[in-house]
């Protein structure tokens, strides 16, 4: 037999191969190919449950932050609060969640809304006291209000530090919610555990979760650089 | 001691499932001191993952933010695992290790998971010597192991133990989950449903719960006793000068 041929056989025994490489559990583009559409939902779920809960979960944190920022004394209680919220871990939540909200995305959201609200505290706190104090001083100069001052000084002076406190709210909770699915709430963490030993599962589901994270970082990231235009002005 | 907490509806239920034993629908006993093992296991998995974790983390952190090399390393390990889910690392390591035991399985994904914040902090709590004191004592002649040892280490670890506290609480919450694979800690009644039922599930969820809080609480006490008396001091100082003269320095991430 000659080498051409032998090089042909294995070819197509590779191309036809697909169920015995599932069957052998190895890692098989074609069955990836193939079932592709199984992902989609919890795909969807997953950004779905990552948004809005990094949505509310901001609304609530830089509400209280404002509120600490004109109020000093509120900082140390509420990072205490919410300290303990990011601390209780989130699959306990979800469970100790059931007799008030019972299974399902209600109950997933609040948990992970829980999460955020350290995080994006803190860091919209730090953020506005590295404001310095020339800029306010200068604010203040030229008549502003304390609500112009916060809205157009000391807000726009913090934002690098706020949208890093984005940035790791998102992608924890991409994390987080690949567990979402212990309460009822689906995801991609759902179709990892549909099935655990099989390779090119896990791989494709917790790659699409790795991939989540990195894809809405860099988003969160772009809005940044759209956002503060003079720090790409004094880079150049 | 059974009806005690009955007013309190299911969390009762949960409260008494904790503390007083029981039999299920088919006769297994469950509850109170039947949680036991389930908490040892569960500690005993934090433990030694820990222990692996700290192994790896603490002299590579130290040895590179004493050189100040690889510092992308250090830094963007940490970004990274945050993007890698706690269920995938678990569930890559069994689909691809099938033939080890789980619970090796299980702390290696849980080692790698809590190595990234404590390298991450360990690296920056050096970096951020003051170079000034480095510098006096490597002119006092100490050598480079000398000087991580009593210069670099100390001053660095109100850090490092901010790292190790957010790994070990991250570890006692990820543990929660190890019983999807076999390994039986305190998430077992929180995943099977039908052995424990709901009082099960809530209660061993107050369990996990309280044994975080605890970590939290206990580490912060060990962070804030380690911390030299020096740097609370300097802190409250350059916080003040900071405001005063807005002084903005470029921030790292590091774990609270």
């Amino acid at each position: 037999m000659s080498l051409a041929l032998l090089a042909q056989l294995k070819i197509q025994d590779r191309s036809s191969a697909t169920s015995s490489c599932v069957e052998s559990n190895g890692f098989c583009p074609q069955w990836i190919a193939d079932n592709w559409e199984r992902y989609k939902t919890p795909l969807i779920q997953h950004i779905e449950l990552t948004l809005i809960s990094v949505a509310i979960g901001f609304v609530i944190a830089f509400w209280l932050a404002l509120l600490a920022h004109r109020r000093r004394w509120l900082i140390p209680p509420i990072t205490q609060f919410t300290g303990i919220l990011y601390t209780i871990p989130s699959v306990a939540a979800f469970f100790l969640l059931l007799p008030l909200t019972g299974r399902g995305s209600t109950t997933a959201v609040i948990a992970l809304v829980a999460y955020t609200l350290l995080i994006i505290f803190r860091n919209v706190t730090t953020g506005l006291d590295g404001v310095p104090a020339e800029a306010r001083d200068a604010g203040r100069g030229m008549g502003l209000t304390a609500h112009q001052l916060l809205w157009r000084v000391e807000l726009p002076l913090a934002l690098p530090e706020i949208m890093a406190g984005l940035r790791i709210a998102v992608t924890t909770t991409v994390g987080l919610t690949s567990l979402v699915f212990l309460a009822g709430a689906g995801g991609l963490g759902e179709a990892i555990f549909s099935d655990l030993q099989f390779r090119s599962n896990v791989v494709v589901a917790g790659g699409l979760c790795v991939l989540l994270a990195v894809v809405l970082d860099l988003l969160v990231l772009g809005v940044q650089t759209l956002l503060t235009p003079w720090t790409r002005a004094a880079a150049r | 001691m059974t009806h005690t907490f009955a007013a309190l509806g299911e969390f009762g239920d949960a409260i008494n499932f904790i503390f007083s034993s029981r039999e299920n629908q088919r006769g297994a006993p469950v509850g109170g001191s039947h949680n036991l093992p389930l908490i040892w296991e569960h500690l005993k998995l934090c433990a030694v993952a820990m222990a692996a974790a700290l192994v790896v983390a603490l002299p590579l952190g130290l040895v590179l933010g004493h050189t100040g090399k690889g510092s992308f390393l250090a830094i963007s390990t940490s970004n990274v695992g945050r993007a890698v889910p706690s269920v995938a690392l678990i569930a890559l390591f069994i689909a691809f290790l099938p033939g080890s035991p789980e619970f090796l399985n299980v702390t290696l994904a849980l080692a790698l998971l809590a190595i990234p914040p404590i390298l991450t902090n360990t690296y920056v709590g050096v970096q951020q010597t003051d170079r000034d004191a480095v510098d006096a004592a490597r002119g006092m002649g100490l050598s480079g192991y000398q000087i991580i040892r009593s210069i670099e280490l100390p001053l660095a670890l109100p850090l490092i133990f901010g790292g190790i506290k957010t790994s070990t609480v991250n570890v006692i919450a990820t543990a929660t989950i190890a019983p999807l694979v076999g390994v039986v800690t305190l998430g077992d009644p929180l995943v099977a449903f039908s052995v424990y039922g709901r009082e099960g599930q809530i209660g061993a969820s107050i369990i996990v719960a309280a044994l975080a809080i605890a970590a939290e609480v206990g580490l912060s006490a060990v962070q804030n006793a380690v911390t030299p008396t020096g740097i609370k001091l300097e802190r409250g100082a350059e916080g003040r000068a900071r405001a005063r003269f807005g002084l903005t320095k470029r921030r790292i991430q590091t774990a609270p």
